[in-house]
């Protein structure tokens, strides 16, 4: 076939209809991107009162802290725009949505990372990027060409890191969903399997893995090599050049990850 | 474009598109864990799937039938790529499901009766496009098909309705109309009719026995209703705990378990004891003699001759006739075979 549309255009076409679906209801999505910018606007009030009475933190004075906490937040805001959907697997696999996006000739990630694209989410990253502009004009950075592209590939890398750990959260779904497939198999439709409640457990485990050992090299490590500081012992500055490998890496585990969670839920073993 | 490897393990059907459907000896166990005590977990391994082969010819339409938990979802999910099997082949449409599960899905349609592939917050004429799209179809080939599919299975009056408002009946409509838009090969139905009223299910039939025959689709069909099968199933299959028990036509099932059609008479007056009828057994009265019931089968008779030989005895004044329903036949299969 000559002129058949590509993969792209699938996607194009899904997203193009969640977005319709989302501004559909223009007064409930201006409430919810309120909401969201309201609360992420109360994020960075607190750090900044926070670093308002502590002069530093960690060998950072404010200035350095706010790059940091800024650039970890655009990093993740943009994946939780893109990525955010991941949560969703506990819930597609019970209802048996996953089966049914098993069913379509398209990447299964590809299909759930789509599938709920949330605007309203990337308001959040509008507005971290905002800060980051005011932080960047009161940071004394002292700029050369590879200070620009670190700090352009930073939120960058920081988003792929962060999409990765919300890849690995719904591959370890399939663990932890254990024995849906199976009550699938017997009681259709898996109404039964609602009962299960692993629900509970993504959410610290996910605080854990954002918050804890990226955060890092999303922000702390970049921010050293951005002003040129010295890191702490263990942990050298020259890391930080380090971040757009590191955002690579973390991606390419995350898909073994999804791979093998896939590989469970169908039973092909590993 | 043929698989090279994984259907030649088969029972040497052709691979030329002749056969849609090939499954040899196929078994698929779950892991199940059960609570022992307070703190042990046992591990059961409880087969769904039990050495079940199988084929269907291109074109042919065949009902899979069984009771719930019978494997036939398990069955279905391992013919599409959904699951993998834990021994045994599958090719479906000459490739290896899970091997090759995007491939295969341009050229099967899948409608899941309890689940939906439409999306619920967009119109039905918005998931159409979007599928169209998915399966990368050109639009000088989607179009068209979808008006036909528009208009043969009457979409018209809720196409831009959001998916969630529409009635049961309408949405079915719309998911038949979903699977069938990429024009599949093979076409595999879970439960369609479950839930639906007479005319709806009857109307959905005529469309899914036309679409059949105007495109040569391969069907697959689970269903509980007889009526499904007698009017789509060319073939059946029924399974239970995961095994074939049966493999050939309604009419051969029917005459093997004897399963028999009730003719239902309510009289104009008491009347004695309607036995004696030829080829039929009394089985039920009520009403002291008001309403009787006449059990035949139908190889041996017809309600017309069953009805006319009570007509010579009695008044009557309504009937109706109830059909062996399919877990009446499928537990007398079972009873049949000894389980």
């Amino acid at each position: 076939m000559a002129d058949r549309p590509s993969a792209w255009s699938a996607y194009r076409a899904v997203l193009g209809a969640r977005l319709r679906a989302q501004t559909a209801y223009r007064g409930s999505f201006a409430m919810e991107v309120a909401g969201n910018l309201a609360n992420s606007g109360l994020e960075f009030a607190e750090i900044y009162v926070i670093f308002h009475n502590v002069r530093a933190l960690g060998g950072l004075d404010l200035k350095a802290s706010l790059l940091v906490f800024t650039l970890s937040r655009v990093g993740f805001s943009l994946a939780d725009g893109m990525a955010g959907s991941m949560d969703e697997v506990p819930r597609l696999v019970r209802s048996g949505t996953l089966e049914v996006l098993m069913l379509r000739p398209l990447s299964l990630l590809g299909q759930i990372v789509t599938a709920d694209l949330a605007l309203r989410r990337f308001g959040r990253a509008v507005l971290a990027l905002g800060v980051l502009a005011v932080v960047l004009r009161i940071v004394p950075v002292p700029w050369t060409p590879a200070r620009v592209a670190l700090l352009v590939a930073t939120p960058v890398a920081g988003a792929a890191l962060f999409t990765a750990l919300f890849i690995v959260a719904g591959a370890v779904q399939f663990w932890l969903v254990d024995g849906a497939e199976a009550t699938n198999a017997f009681t259709y439709g898996g109404s039964y399997a609602a009962t299960y409640s692993a629900a509970v457990l993504p959410l610290p485990l996910r605080v854990f893995f954002s918050f804890v050992v990226p955060a890092a090299f999303v922000g702390y490590l970049p921010t050293l090599a951005l002003l040129g500081l010295p890191g702490p012992a263990g942990l050298p500055a020259w890391l930080g050049w380090w971040v757009p490998a590191a955002g690579a890496a973390a991606l390419g585990l995350a898909l073994l990850a999804w791979r093998a969670g896939v590989r469970r839920y169908t039973g092909a073993g590993g | 474009m043929a698989d090279t490897r994984a259907d030649t393990a088969g029972t040497g059907g052709g691979r030329d598109g002749q056969v849609a459907v090939e499954v040899h000896d196929l078994v698929r166990e779950f892991e199940v864990r059960r609570s022992v005590g307070r703190l042990r977990r046992a591990r059961e391994v409880v087969r769904a799937v039990d050495g079940v082969s199988f084929s269907i010819a291109a074109g042919g339409s065949v009902g899979y039938i069984g009771a719930n938990g019978a494997g036939k979802s398990t069955t279905i999910k391992m013919l599409t790529g959904i699951l993998t099997p834990t021994s045994g082949t599958v090719a479906t449409c000459g490739l290896d499901p899970v091997r090759h599960r995007r491939r295969l899905a341009r050229r099967v349609g899948v409608v899941f009766g309890q689940r939906s592939q439409l999306w619920w917050d967009l119109p039905l004429a918005e998931s159409l496009r979007i599928l169209a799209a998915i399966h990368r179809l050109p639009p000088a080939v989607w179009r068209p098909r979808r008006d036909e599919l528009v208009e043969r299975l009457e979409l018209t009056e809720f196409l831009t309705t959001p998916v969630r408002q529409l009635s049961l009946g309408q949405r079915m409509r719309g998911e038949v109309a979903a699977a069938l838009l990429h024009s599949p090969a093979l076409l595999v139905l879970d439960e369609p009719t479950v839930g639906l009223d007479v005319l709806s299910k009857e109307r959905l039939r005529i469309f899914l026995r036309e679409e059949l025959t105007r495109n040569g689709t391969t069907l697959l069909l689970t269903t509980h209703d007889m009526d499904d099968v007698e009017r789509l199933c060319e073939r059946l299959l029924v399974v239970d705990h995961g095994q074939l028990a049966y493999q050939g036509n309604l009419a051969g099932l029917v005459a093997r378990v004897g399963a028999q059609r009730v003719l239902v008479v309510d009289l104009a007056e008491p009347a004695p004891p309607l036995d004696g009828i030829p080829d039929t057994t009394l089985v039920g009265l009520e009403a002291g003699g008001l309403r009787q019931r006449l059990a035949f089968s139908p190889e041996a008779t017809t309600a017309a001759a069953v009805l006319n030989a009570v007509s010579s005895r009695a008044r009557v004044r309504d009937l109706s006739v109830t059909e062996p329903d399919i877990e009446e036949v499928v537990r007398r299969l079972y009873l049949s075979s000894g389980r």
